[in-house]
């Protein structure tokens, strides 16, 4: 049919063809455009998240290089001798709030001592340098209970180049108080090479998955986006047909118009990119927060993007044309009658199970690496699959429904009539829920190997004061009773333990002596760490040692014994005759402690020094100061000092981050996917305004209308979520057995994911319903 | 039959003023409409019938004026209020669009008894008797989109009559028909209103169609021309 | 139609001579048909007699027949009473509808009224006729939806016209203005200039605003 006149021209046919679809969208009047600019936008958003997706690693990777250029902690690592070069480091990071503050104290011991990233100098003794949120939160009253522990005058900001991020909170204070191995680790540069911690294989798994299930919904959405105004357009084509264009102009101006909204699609998606860099900047979420350039995609992915999203468009438009047989007079559809096919549906999860089959059991955590590629395309054919299905068990289920309400009637009509632009609407929903509910099956299946019972006894005490071989026992006293005097604090005990060795026990090459714990306390106190029939002030026990922890312990001295107390400077003491054997259990913070527990009338602590406090509070959480005044109570001790809140439970920290990320992604998933049934609803509403209107002038309940498009949505999702939640646990299942773990269904997952799903669906029929109404009122009676 | 028979109108707008942004769509317009007769309003496209049908049937409020139907003040009732009375005692046929497509013949017609929540297999019922009255009804099962102009016509036809309205509001349901099928609804939708004794508003632009009903009412640039002058 | 009624409704705004008058009437509603002057003058001579036209005047000079005419309180009833009365609805009605018209706007009448009533009286017709559609067998429709069609015509020719109302006003206005006065003296007469009293100057008939 395709003439030979159409061949003959054909290098200007194709671009004439193409130009003329994409100056239709200009010319088609205001409707045409603004349901390009919608598609434009719902394409603009997708690129924008695919942009911000091929970013992370840049991010990370920027931040990470910051942060490890400014490191001073070299674990691990000798100490320098002190001279001209070095610098005195002590760590005392803080929390405010729940904001996590980076905090070192700096004092030089030459002149060419290192000067940290972010600052020209190095601060003079009482100098503060802080971050600009820092210094932001301090010049609020909301930092007014920050500012008691760092009254110092702020001398100075510290630079960008030394902060991991815009939101952090970080000072630099000088000092000259600091000890050297006691309160000051002693460094003679900054900075660590980057080591970027590898993932080991099951979180590499988690991670991947993470990307396909987050980036999936996202390709489905702007498959969808690329068919906004689909009823339009074909009207627009049919009336081309009429004037002389054949099938195949038709197609190449079809592709001429999606490859129009693609290309704004990519502006949109650049723009909105750079407008979302700016604003993340401002967010700071679990005390992580970005820098807008260190946002940066990767040149390759987003070339593959720029090639890709027109492409998608292109193909899923000619993809819409096939269903379509557009004449001249008229468009005619061809889904009616024709029923969706289920084996080639079923193909594509079944062979994601296939590919995925020989894995199972593969993949540990002893870092045996797998095969990354048949992974991801097993999961995506999973997750395709059912984006595939969805439409064929919509039609499937849809059909045999009948009878119910009006507004019942009228949306499973409606369904039955176009379940595609519904199914195709919500396939992307049901991609991103099916691939939550595996993520958070793999997620809980796996949970005990990464999430640690930390054995913090949270009935006992909910803060520990902790001081490390730094506290003066004449010092304990007067911060005790500042503790007890914070307004929320119930109850302070603790220990103030120092070592105890044999007269003339040898250093080993390492500095290290051996020696057993000395731990001094009340007899109230001691009762928390031992079980004791009797005590009294002047009393000594000794625990026996249990555990592998102590196989390498000295003995226990025994009664009469001489024994030096203290590492640096040494105390004599000798063990009292009436020493007794107890038993130990857990103290507050979880540790089973051993050594030798004594009155303080057995070693006065009063003349010790370097002891290492354990300081336990038993406080009132409803107080919400309690804790930022215990630690402005604690700084003034010096530094070195930690306060902790105890928790149950704790997580290896790659694995919050991982589930962080999932959370946020997902969410944004939704979302997007929200805005793109959204537009959907709505352009479908616009389409049926006559009928709506004529609807409402016989008497239609506006509830009854309004029910009909929530029926209209719901259904579709609640098939999607029914798919959704049987090839997501399929995957889940497949996944966990890969790794090797029993089957787990996780319940609370599988509803927090269909609870998300279900608040989209009411989220976007409440956003549809003022346009609803705005479509009711009787001037969609007037003819135009 | 063509005579007014009772001494109050059945439903009447009196000075009614209708403007649609700037434009004023009705500037002053005035009729009465007695039990059971047909009136035709007829008048230019743009000349604000429609908006006068509009208002009549409740479906428009007014800027001013009032709007009678009975006892009843349109203009004082609440939105559902005037839905209910649509539902209940008036009927709709317009030009195009009106059936809804995804819902077969038999449904569409059934629809308005659905809504005053008469039972499904009840208002089928009914909605079937109608299509046969209409002699539509071997389209039951068919959709708006498979069958004829006329023949969807009709259907809308017997859609405003199932619920034995008082009014039925027909806004140029021949608009979009051929000669002969436009007859062919007129004199139905005629037939059909004089035995159930409702009346009908007809507006439309073409003098054949009006020629079914009692008397005329012309609309010009908003405002009503009974013909008075006309002698009887 | 009728040519007296027309005569009437043009001396209704002014006096006019009797050569006047059939120049009008060529020219408005003659359709390329002139009267004769026998026409003109019997038919002048037929409203004297029935006191419907009074002579005005009568001037001096040579020539032919100088008489100007007015018309009676009689006349004006007459003219009213024609244009509020619809035509019986016939086909080719066109020539006395507009001439009523025509007439209705000249004489400051409301040509829309007329015009209304005119409607009106069609689509009485065209009601009874429907009805005798709707009683008759094929036949009888067949010959009635004849009728039906034609008087739909017509009435969408009144419809059109009642549109165009204004327009037609203003070109009649328009056609009066800038014409050369039309003096009772032949062609080659000067114009108002000379002095002659303005109630003779002719472009005043044409206008409303002359009542």
């Amino acid at each position: 049919m395709s003439g030979r006149i159409d061949r003959q021209q054909t290098g200007t046919g194709w671009i004439a063809d193409l130009a003329l679809g994409a100056r239709l969208v200009f010319t088609g009047g205001r409707n045409g455009l603004v349901r390009t600019l919608m598609a434009a936008i719902g394409v603009g958003l997708g690129v924008a998240l695919l942009l911000g997706g091929t970013s992370i690693s840049t991010m990370l990777g920027a931040r990470d290089d910051r942060t490890a250029a400014r490191d001073d902690q070299f674990i691990g690592a000798p100490e320098p001798p002190p001279g001209d070069r070095t610098l005195l480091v002590a760590n005392v990071d803080t929390e405010y709030h729940e904001r996590g503050i980076r905090g070192r104290m700096l004092q030089p011991e030459g002149t060419r001592a290192p000067v940290p990233p972010g600052l020209t100098a190095l601060p003079r003794p009482g100098e503060l340098f802080v971050s600009p949120a820092l210094g932001r939160l301090l010049a609020t009253g909301e930092g007014a209970l920050l500012g008691h522990r760092l009254a110092q005058p702020v001398a100075g900001t510290i630079g960008a180049e030394g902060l991991s991020g815009p939101g952090e909170y970080a000072f630099y204070l000088g000092t000259d108080q600091l000890e050297p191995g006691v309160t000051g680790v002693r460094i003679d540069h900054f900075g660590s090479d980057s080591t970027r911690e590898g993932l080991d294989p099951v979180l590499l798994l988690l991670v991947l998955i993470i990307f396909v299930v987050l980036l999936l919904p996202i390709a489905v959405f702007i498959a969808a986006a690329a068919r906004f105004g689909g009823e339009n357009r074909d009207r627009r084509l049919a009336a081309l047909r009429l004037v002389g264009a054949d099938g195949v102009m038709t197609r190449r101006i079809a592709a001429g118009e999606a490859l129009l909204g693609a290309v704004l699609g990519l502006a949109f998606g650049a723009l909105f990119f750079l407008i979302g860099r700016q604003l993340v900047e401002g967010i700071t979420l679990w005390d992580i927060s970005v820098y807008a350039r260190d946002i940066r995609p990767s040149p390759a992915l987003a070339a593959l993007i720029a090639l890709v999203v027109p492409g998608t468009a292109i193909v899923v438009a000619q993809l819409a044309l096939r269903r379509v047989v557009i004449e001249p007079l008229g468009v005619v559809r061809r889904s009616t009658g024709r029923r969706r096919r289920l084996w080639w549906r079923l193909a594509l999860p079944i062979g994601g199970l296939v590919l995925l089959l020989p894995l199972l059991g593969g993949i540990d955590q002893t870092g045996r690496t797998f095969n990354e590629a048949q992974v991801i395309t097993g999961v995506v054919l999973l997750l395709v699959g059912v984006a595939a299905l969805l439409p064929w068990l919509v039609e499937a289920v849809v059909r045999r429904l009948h009878g119910g309400s009006v507004s019942w009637q009228l949306a499973i009509r409606r369904l039955q009539l176009d379940s595609e632009t519904s199914a195709r609407l919500v396939s992307g929903v049901a991609v991103a829920v099916a691939g939550g509910i595996a993520l958070q099956m793999l997620f809980s299946g796996i949970q005990h190997n990464y999430v640690l019972s930390s054995g913090q006894d949270v009935d006992r005490a909910q803060v520990a004061v902790i001081g490390n071989r730094i506290v003066d026992g004449v010092d304990v006293g007067p911060l005790n009773e500042r503790l007890r005097a914070v307004p929320g604090v119930r109850h302070v005990f603790g220990t103030l333990d120092t070592d105890l060795a044999a007269v003339g026990t040898p250093r080993e090459a390492d500095g290290y002596r051996p020696s057993n714990a000395l731990r001094i306390g009340d007899c109230a106190v001691l009762r928390e760490l031992a079980t004791l029939d009797t005590c009294t002030d002047g009393d000594v026990f000794a625990l026996a040692g249990n555990g592998e922890e102590n196989a390498n312990l000295p003995p226990l001295p025994t009664a009469g014994q001489r024994v030096e107390l203290g590492d640096r400077t040494v105390t004599g003491w000798t063990v009292p005759a009436g020493i007794r054997t107890a038993t130990a259990r857990p103290d507050p913070i979880g540790r089973e402690v051993t050594g030798i527990l004594a009155t303080p009338g057995a070693v006065e602590p009063g003349r010790l020094a370097g002891l290492s406090a354990f300081i336990y509070l038993a406080v009132d959480r409803s107080q919400p100061e309690t804790l930022e005044l215990i630690r402005n109570a604690v700084t003034t001790l010096g530094p070195g000092m930690q306060v902790q809140t105890l928790d149950a439970t704790y997580r290896v920290n790659r694995f919050t981050q991982i589930r962080r990320g999932l959370f946020i992604g997902v969410l944004a998933t939704l979302l997007l996917l929200g805005a793109s049934l959204l537009v959907g609803t709505l352009e479908q509403l616009r389409e049926r305004r006559r009928m709506l209107a004529v609807l409402v002038a016989f008497g239609t309940r506006r509830s009854t209308l309004s029910w009909s498009v929530l029926w209209q949505t719901a259904v579709p999702i609640l098939l999607g979520l029914v798919l959704a939640i049987v090839i997501g646990t399929a995957l889940g299942t497949t996944l966990l057995a890969m790794v090797g773990e029993p089957l787990h269904l996780d319940w609370p997952g599988l509803a927090g994911m269909s609870g998300i799903a279900a608040a989209v669906v009411l989220l976007v029929t409440a956003f549809s319903l003022p346009a609803l109404w705005r479509l009711l009122r009787p001037n969609g009676l007037r003819t135009e | 039959m063509t005579e007014p028979t009772e001494k109050q109108p059945l439903l009447a707008g009196i000075e009614l003023h209708k403007t649609y942004g700037s434009t004023p769509a009705l500037d002053g317009a005035t009729l009465r409409i007695w039990a059971g007769e047909i009136v035709a309003v007829m008048g230019a496209s743009g000349s604000g019938k429609s908006t006068l049908l509009h208002c009549l049937a409740g479906i428009v409020r007014p800027d001013a004026g009032e709007v009678r139907y009975r006892d009843r003040e349109l203009s004082a009732m609440s939105d559902a209020e005037r839905s209910a009375l649509r539902r209940g005692e008036f009927g709709f046929v317009f030009q195009f669009g009106q059936l809804v497509p995804e819902l077969t013949c038999l449904e569409n017609v059934a629809l308005p008894l659905r809504l005053d929540r008469v039972r499904r297999r009840e208002a089928e019922r009914r909605a079937a008797e109608w299509l046969t009255r209409l002699e539509v009804d071997d389209v039951a099962g068919q959709r708006p989109g498979e069958i004829s102009g006329g023949q969807g016509q009709r259907v809308a036809v017997a859609r405003a009559l199932v619920t034995a309205p008082r009014v039925v509001f027909a806004d140029e349901p021949t608009g979009a028909l051929d000669s002969l099928n436009g007859e062919q609804v007129m004199r139905l939708l005629t037939e059909a209103a004089r035995q159930a004794g409702a009346a009908v508003v007809l507006v439309t632009h073409e003098p054949r169609v009006a020629a079914y009903a009692d008397r005329e009412i012309v609309v010009r640039d908003g405002r009503t021309r009974e013909t008075v002058l006309a002698p009887r | 139609m009728s040519i007296g009624q027309t005569f009437l409704g043009l001396l209704e705004a002014t006096p006019r001579h009797g050569y006047e008058l059939k120049r009008l009437y060529d020219e408005r509603f003659g359709q390329g048909r002139p009267l004769h002057y026998g026409q003109v003058y019997s038919t002048l001579a037929r409203l004297l007699k029935s006191g419907l036209v009074e002579v005005d005047g009568v001037e001096p000079g040579a020539g032919p027949e100088r008489k100007r005419y007015a018309i009676t309180t009689a006349g004006v009833t007459d003219v009213q009473r024609w244009l509020a009365q619809p035509e019986k609805p016939d086909i080719y009605l066109q020539n006395t509808l507009y001439a009523k018209v025509v007439l209705g706007l000249l004489t400051g009448r409301n040509a829309a009224d007329i015009l209304d009533i005119q409607r009106a009286e069609h689509l009485r017709l065209m009601r009874e006729l429907t009805r005798r559609k709707a009683d008759g067998d094929l036949a009888d429709q067949l010959i009635c939806d004849f009728a039906l069609f034609h008087l739909e015509a017509d009435l969408r020719w009144l419809e059109l016209t009642t549109a165009r109302l204004d327009h037609l006003a203003a070109t009649l206005h328009d056609e009066a203005a800038p014409t050369p006065p039309t003096s009772p003296a032949p062609p080659t007469s000067p114009a108002p200039t000379d002095g002659r009293p303005p109630q003779h100057v002719p472009t005043q008939f044409s206008s409303q605003e002359t009542t």
